[in-house]
């Protein structure tokens, strides 16, 4: 126990501990982003205050639990805007947004444009596309994802993760 | 030219789970397993496909890792951003039953992506994350 070696790597331990713990928390965020979750019950089922979570999560991860999951909502309501078949409103409560002026305001932040309008963008931008591109005319994007793993795709044309949410803003919609 | 691709390596923490998850919930075969006590590399790929195998490997064992960097690798694989790979099935549902059933670590379930694929994500006993697309 006195050797600090030992400590050392007790230390280090426990922080992987941690990290998985946090890591837990974002695979959580990233398979039930669509449900109302805030970041108050995933600290609870992680046994953790709200507080240190919020903190541990931005240290490990660069931004919040909120913004996380928040950026994880815009970035599947920008996927499902670009279908077209559904109002922003509808989409807005299908990613787990409880509050469309919420929706819509961090939509904006962190696409550039309201969901509306990026709607109706992605709505005359499809048929353009659709004859160049062949089987990625679904994706409306800007940037050719085609012959790229998905998920990496994803990464590329997903909505900008750089513009955090003010560490104020702590109510989740 | 005739090149393919042969062996892509992922890391593990505890060898022992990681190949019970490869090997069981994953259903691969095991190649090959050497080495002992942390210091293993597991060599497991799917059945008839001899040719296309994950070697199973202790991360940061290249000697020429300072302790940093071996510590910086092992706090990214526990936060989950340093190791993934991309499987498919064509029957992603089915597969997703199975693997989830194991009871592993489901980062998403089955969707439909914008990009026109469908695709589902775990992690490993690693924290490296299996991504799994439906062939289609």
């Amino acid at each position: 126990m006195c050797q600090p070696g030992w400590r050392r790597a007790r230390v280090q331990a426990q922080r992987l501990t941690d990290l998985a713990r946090l890591r837990r928390v974002r695979d959580r965020i990233d398979r039930e982003y669509a449900q109302p979750l805030d970041v108050e019950a995933l600290a609870r089922d992680a046994n953790m205050s709200a507080g240190h979570l919020s903190r541990q999560f931005r240290a490990a991860y660069g931004e919040s639990p909120y913004a996380y999951l928040m950026t994880r909502r815009i970035a599947r309501a920008t996927a499902l805007l670009r279908r077209g078949d559904l109002g922003v409103t509808e989409v807005c409560f299908a990613v787990g947004c409880a509050s469309p002026g919420t929706f819509t305001t961090r939509f904006t932040e962190l696409v550039g444009m309201p969901p509306g309008a990026f709607r109706r963008w992605a709505a005359d931008a499809a048929p353009d596309r659709s004859g160049a591109a062949g089987a990625a005319d679904e994706s409306g994007s800007e940037i050719t994802v085609e012959g790229m793993p998905a998920c990496v795709a994803q990464q590329v044309t997903g909505p900008v993760r750089n513009r955090e949410a003010p560490a104020t803003r702590q109510l989740v919609a | 030219m005739d090149i393919t691709i042969h062996t892509t390596a992922l890391p593990h923490v505890d060898p022992d789970a990681s190949l019970a998850f490869y090997r069981d919930v994953l259903g691969f075969e095991v190649r090959s397993d050497v080495g002992q006590g942390k210091m293993r590399w597991i060599t497991v790929g799917p059945a008839g496909q001899p040719d296309t195998s994950i070697l199973l490997a202790p991360p940061a064992a290249d000697p020429g890792v300072t302790e940093d960097e071996r510590r910086t690798i092992t706090e990214m694989m526990a936060k989950g951003t340093y190791g993934w790979i991309l499987l498919a099935t064509r029957n992603l549902d089915a597969t997703f039953e199975q693997v989830q059933a194991g009871d592993t670590e489901v980062v998403q379930e089955p969707t439909e992506q914008p990009y026109g694929i469908r695709d589902c994500a775990f992690r490993d006993p690693a924290g490296n994350l299996i991504r799994i697309q439906e062939l289609r």
